[in-house]
């Protein structure tokens, strides 16, 4: 019989060995039921269940046009400061949320971790995939804000799908990174609800990018956030996107998720020693 | 073709010094504030300090095609070890793996459950945890349901299973498992006596199904049964390979010597450690070792103590107290016992010395129970100490003294009480009334 290759080869001298696709492929049923189960056991038990992913954004949009459309003033570009925070919050917090669940997605199965083996990157694949499902059902209430104000939705809304997909890769670049940086050091877990509100404050989600000065925008749109959220509002409102920005962080989005995969996957085969 | 392919494997754990444990607040504040500080300078080369210690060193051996390899070991001998690096849970530090074929483990049952799931959910997750499609779920779901008996709470939460319940699904999902190079380590003892069964049967099943199977356990019986070929590890390396029967012989054997530090993983030892416990056993009347005793003979414990080759010369064992605890299963102390009681021994005046432990039975209620064995200076200092220690199973009663069987439910230690009556009163006595 010829000599067959093998399914797996376990070397310890090849440390970062590939990525095997095969085996992925074959654990993608895993993925959905790691994602469902997620989805299923957050709002179990919970008085208001789904709501929770609606109340969050709305609320939080009530706060904002309080203090900073009315108060303070913030310009919206000429749109109702509520849609236009609606709009910058819906996508800044799936990308909030997903980081900060796949960046404690992996110390949180270290039971899973130390018992079985599974490609360890589904884990927080699953976490980033399961606050998809929030992300959706804030839409609705943009639909909803959006007829109460007589704003319709322009063509150029079928962008959004692009879109989110650029919001998940971003965001699971980054959960993945400080999901396996957690696992080290504990003191992940501390920085990222920090990290996450200086993040927000650098990235137009409550103001425009018009009111920062015309010479820090490049830098301004190396933040992947920053050119997505943009594009989220020129989309849905039909206004004309700044493709330019939108490269920069798109660019920087995509460098993100591959420089965060890679980053996990240099160090998973750990994972299980140190966690 | 081998299907297994392990050639000099090895993995290397890092220990860190003795542990200080903070005993007061103040300290632990101290402790939490230094300890970035400790890290950053670690960096700076003091690593040098940290034990290293290889759980499996230069670890080769093919397993066939539709064979079935048994390894067996003492406790911290690298079973388990071995048995997590084919299975990818943790990588070798050396050497190389070729496994031809998808690999599943029985390592550990129920892994992945949620207790917020229903039974149908559960399966689910579980299975394609460890590696099922879920086609094939779907097809075994009424196998699995029915092996584990528990059709009627399907679409009830897990956690309001009973723990019976619980383990014999997620025994029952496990079993199913249709990969062509399976891992088992010892998951026999889950159940009730019947299921328990039901398993050994599953088990069987298994080994004569052609799959290719790594077998760990202690049950030396089971294992005689089901294995053609075995390897015999000690101290994280193969001493002994070929059939079976002649490697559990080696196994058995009385008088085979570990050397120090062989017998316990030392990541589970504490104290300064200038002397260890380096052997613990169970024997019998006749001095062998046994796994087992009744429960109405007497507890014959064996202790191995030595100076550590690290001590200052001259240091002597006398002094020393040494204390057994044993413990149930669950790890809840029984009772005590010291060297330094009245019918104890004082350790003698030398660098190692064994010392026999009786205690008369009756002993304990049949089960299973485990011995953490302490070594110290009263108040002064703690040279060693290892929890769990010894693991051993007391058996029901050769010539039994009550009609009935002795239940765990009534508490865990046998005793015989002597029993008397007095004061008898009998209710036709009228006799004082009428006097009165």
């Amino acid at each position: 019989m010829e000599r067959a290759v093998p399914w797996v080869v376990i070397d310890a001298a090849k440390g970062g060995s590939a990525v095997n696709l095969r085996e992925l492929w074959h654990y993608r049923d895993l993925l959905y039921f790691l994602t469902w189960r997620d989805i299923t056991v957050r709002y179990k038990q919970t008085a208001l269940g789904v709501l929770w992913a609606i109340l969050q954004p709305l609320l939080s949009m009530v706060v904002f046009t309080i203090f900073l459309g009315r108060l303070a003033g913030v310009p919206s570009d000429g749109v109702p400061y509520p849609i236009f925070s609606y709009l910058g919050l819906l996508p800044w917090m799936y990308f909030s949320g997903a980081v900060t669940r796949s960046g404690a997605s992996v110390v949180g199965s270290a039971n899973l971790l130390t018992r079985v083996y599974f490609p360890r990157v589904l884990v927080p694949l699953s976490a980033t995939l399961s606050a998809l499902v929030d992300f959706v059902f804030a839409f609705a209430v943009l639909g909803g804000l959006m007829g109460w104000y007589g704003i319709r939705p322009a063509l150029s809304v079928v962008l959004l799908v692009p879109l989110a997909a650029l919001t998940a890769v971003a965001a699971t670049g980054v959960g993945m990174w400080l999901a396996a940086l957690n696992v080290r050091y504990r003191d992940v877990q501390y920085a990222i609800p920090f990290l996450m509100q200086l993040w927000m404050f650098v990235t137009p989600v409550v103001y425009p990018t018009s009111i920062v000065p015309e010479r820090w925008r490049p830098l301004f749109a190396l933040n992947p956030m920053t050119g997505i959220i943009e594009a989220y509002r020129a989309a849905v409102l039909g206004r004309s996107l700044d493709w330019g920005t939108l490269g920069v962080s798109a660019l920087s989005a995509v460098l993100l998720g591959a420089v965060g995969a890679w980053q996990f996957h240099r160090m998973e085969r750990t994972f299980a020693d140190v966690v | 073709m081998p299907v297994i392919r392990v050639q000099g494997l090895g993995k290397r754990y890092r220990i860190g010094g003795p542990v200080q444990r903070p005993g007061h607040l103040r300290e632990a504040l101290m402790d939490m504030v230094a300890s970035p500080f400790r890290r950053l300078a670690a960096r700076g080369g003091a690593r040098a300090a940290q034990e290293e210690f290889w759980a499996l060193r230069d670890v080769s051996f093919d397993v066939e095609q539709g064979e079935v390899l048994g390894i067996i070991g003492k406790n911290g001998a690298g079973k388990s070890t071995a048995l997590k690096i084919i299975s990818r849970i943790t990588p070798p530090t050396t050497g190389r793996i070729e496994l031809h074929g998808r690999v599943g483990s029985l390592l550990e049952v129920g892994t992945g459950f949620h207790g917020d799931l229903t039974g149908r959910e559960n399966v689910y997750l579980n299975g394609t945890i460890l590696g099922m499609r879920r086609a094939e779920i779907d097809r075994k779901f009424d196998e699995i349901m029915a092996f584990a008996g528990v059709e009627a709470f399907i679409d009830t939460p897990v956690k309001r299973y009973s723990s019976g319940m619980y383990m014999r699904l997620a025994f029952a999902v496990a079993a199913h498992l249709d990969t062509e190079i399976l891992l088992v380590d010892e998951v026999l003892a889950v159940g009730d006596l019947e299921f328990q069964k039901k398993c050994l049967g599953k088990m069987d099943e298994v080994a004569r199904s052609g799959r290719t199977v790594l077998f760990v356990s202690h049950n030396m019986a089971a294992m005689r049964r089901l294995c053609e070929r075995g390897i015999l590890l000690e101290r994280g390396t193969v001493a002994a390979a070929g059939p079976m029967g002649a490697v559990a012989d080696l196994y058995v054997r009385p008088g085979r010597d570990q050397g120090e530090g062989a017998r316990f993983d030392p990541r589970d030892r504490r104290g300064t450690g200038w002397a260890r416990v380096t052997d613990m056993r169970i024997l019998d009347e006749q001095k062998e070792p046994v796994a087992a005793r009744p429960c109405d003979a007497d507890l014959l414990v064996e202790v191995t103590i030595e100076v550590a080759g690290g001590a200052a010369a001259g240091s002597s064992l006398r002094g020393l107290v040494v204390e057994l605890v044993v413990c149930s299963d669950d790890g809840q102390p029984l009772l005590s016992l010291m060297n330094v009681d009245d019918t104890g021994v004082a350790l003698p005046d030398g660098s190692a010395c064994r010392v026999l432990v009786r205690l008369p039975g009756p002993t304990l209620v049949p089960g299973r129970y485990g011995i953490n064995v302490f070594l110290g200076i009263p108040f002064l200092q703690h040279v060693d100490e290892i929890s769990g220690a010894l693991a051993f199973d007391v058996l029901p009663p050769v010539e039994p003294w009550r009609p009935y069987e002795l239940h765990a439910s009534r508490g865990l230690l046998c005793r015989k009480a002597e029993w008397s009556c007095s004061d008898v009163m009998s209710r036709t006595a009228p006799a004082a009334r009428e006097a009165s």
